[in-house]
């Protein structure tokens, strides 16, 4: 790998007006050749990525012609659905709720994924908070094993190291609400005559951080090709409000606050861009480690990390594979 | 110590590469050859504590402990001697 002369996070730095105009055209004309529908549905969270889908969708084929979908449920942090009213109604999009919690119910999610921590913490009860944390990558050399961190509802914290069966129950679980939530765009996506606007960052894309055929699914994803340092860019220039551009992210997944670092990644987001970047453009650990002030070894291990979850998620990204080519059938638009 | 290596190269063979082990050599490296993710050294962990009873505690989930053949066996022996 060769160093980069300059290396920092201006690397980073894109022409918002620019990129909005081809990401714009681009979903324009994908909804006219390639998907013949009428307008998007998009999944809105009330975090930076999907509003700044949002804005782009509206943008794109104007306010009239998409719909905001808020889906809150039982473990939804407190301010999920006000930010997600906020960013419709800074966009006049038309927004429709559903909240899920009665889905998730009625195919056992709460029951399911608390029998799954009781694996590893016995007392655990559905009135418990919890979530599921890996130790730091940049304290911890070896494989790292996920944990639940379980809360009872005096506030006392009770820490477990996932077996597999309770780790895979969990995931499985857990991902009833991506898939539920999916379910919902394409049902209104179809009685709209509607395409789905998915909503991962380069990041997530790139490391597999989606539900397959939940958040993974969409018909175009806008910002998959976006670092996230770039898509707090775009929102800026496309006027997200100020309060969604400043939350700190979260998975809302789980009932006890989570960051996206605690969880899947191994540093906070503005870093692991760059790391993300340096890998993709051959820049060295070294000068990547002086930019954002760790160590070169901590950031090699940052880059073989990338590429483990490279490779551990490359299931997520297959289309079904088929054992013969269909030829009449073209699966590109 | 060979008897560890063959249990877990059954179970490498049998669980991760359905029955081919053209080229996994006993020192291999799982996470080169791509044999094993995330999930599958959690796998291997489940298999060698119930096979070998032994606990694979957090400061032991290392490479150097688990990425062949060889040191998985190595390092179930070593705990098999305490």
């Amino acid at each position: 790998m060769q160093p980069l002369k300059g290396f920092s996070k201006k690397v980073l730095e894109i022409d918002p007006e620019q990129e909005t105009a081809k990401i714009c055209n681009r979903m324009r004309e994908l909804l006219a050749r390639a998907f013949r529908r009428r307008g998007y549905v998009v999944a809105v969270s009330g975090g930076i990525d999907s509003s700044v889908t949002l804005a782009l969708a509206a943008k794109a084929v104007g306010p009239e012609r998409v719909l905001a979908l808020l889906m809150p449920e039982t473990h939804s942090a407190p301010e999920t659905l006000d930010l997600s009213r906020l960013v419709a109604d800074c966009f006049k999009v038309a927004q429709h709720i559903e909240n899920i919690s009665a889905v998730l119910e009625a195919v056992g999610f709460y029951d399911r994924y608390a029998e799954a921590v009781r694996r590893v913490i016995p007392g655990y009860d559905r009135n418990w908070k919890s979530k599921i944390v890996l130790p730091s990558m940049l304290d911890h050399e070896g494989y790292r094993m996920f944990s639940v961190v379980a809360q009872k509802p005096d506030g006392t914290q009770i820490k477990g190291r996932l077996s597999l069966h309770a780790y895979l129950e969990i995931v499985a679980a857990t991902n009833f609400k991506q898939r539920t939530r999916k379910m919902l765009e394409y049902y209104h996506a179809d009685r709209l005559n509607f395409a789905v606007a998915g909503t991962p960052n380069r990041l997530e894309y790139d490391q597999g951080f989606f539900v397959k055929l939940g958040d993974g699914a969409a018909d175009v994803k806008p910002i998959a090709h976006l670092y996230k340092t770039q898509v707090y860019q775009l929102a800026e220039y496309l006027g997200v409000p100020e309060e969604i551009r400043t939350r700190p992210p979260t998975t809302d997944t789980y009932a006890l606050p989570q960051g996206q670092d605690e969880f899947y990644f191994s540093l906070p987001l503005d870093k692991m861009d760059l790391c993300l970047y340096g890998k993709n453009n051959g820049v060295g650990s070294e000068v990547v480690a002086g930019a954002i002030g760790l160590t070169p070894d901590q950031v090699a291990r940052v880059y073989a990390d990338i590429d483990t979850k490279r490779n551990g998620t490359r299931y997520l990204h297959l289309p079904p594979m088929l054992v013969a080519i269909v030829p009449e059938i073209r699966t590109n638009p | 110590m060979e008897d560890i290596k063959l249990k877990v190269r059954g179970f490498v063979v049998d669980n991760f590469l359905f029955g081919n082990a053209n080229g996994l050599a006993d020192d291999t490296s799982f996470l080169e050859a791509g044999i094993l993710d995330s999930t599958g050294v959690m796998e291997v962990v489940a298999f060698l504590e119930q096979q070998f009873g032994v606990r694979v505690d957090d400061d032991e989930l290392t490479p150097e402990n688990l990425d062949s053949i060889e040191s998985i066996g190595a390092f179930v022996y070593r705990k098999l001697q305490v």
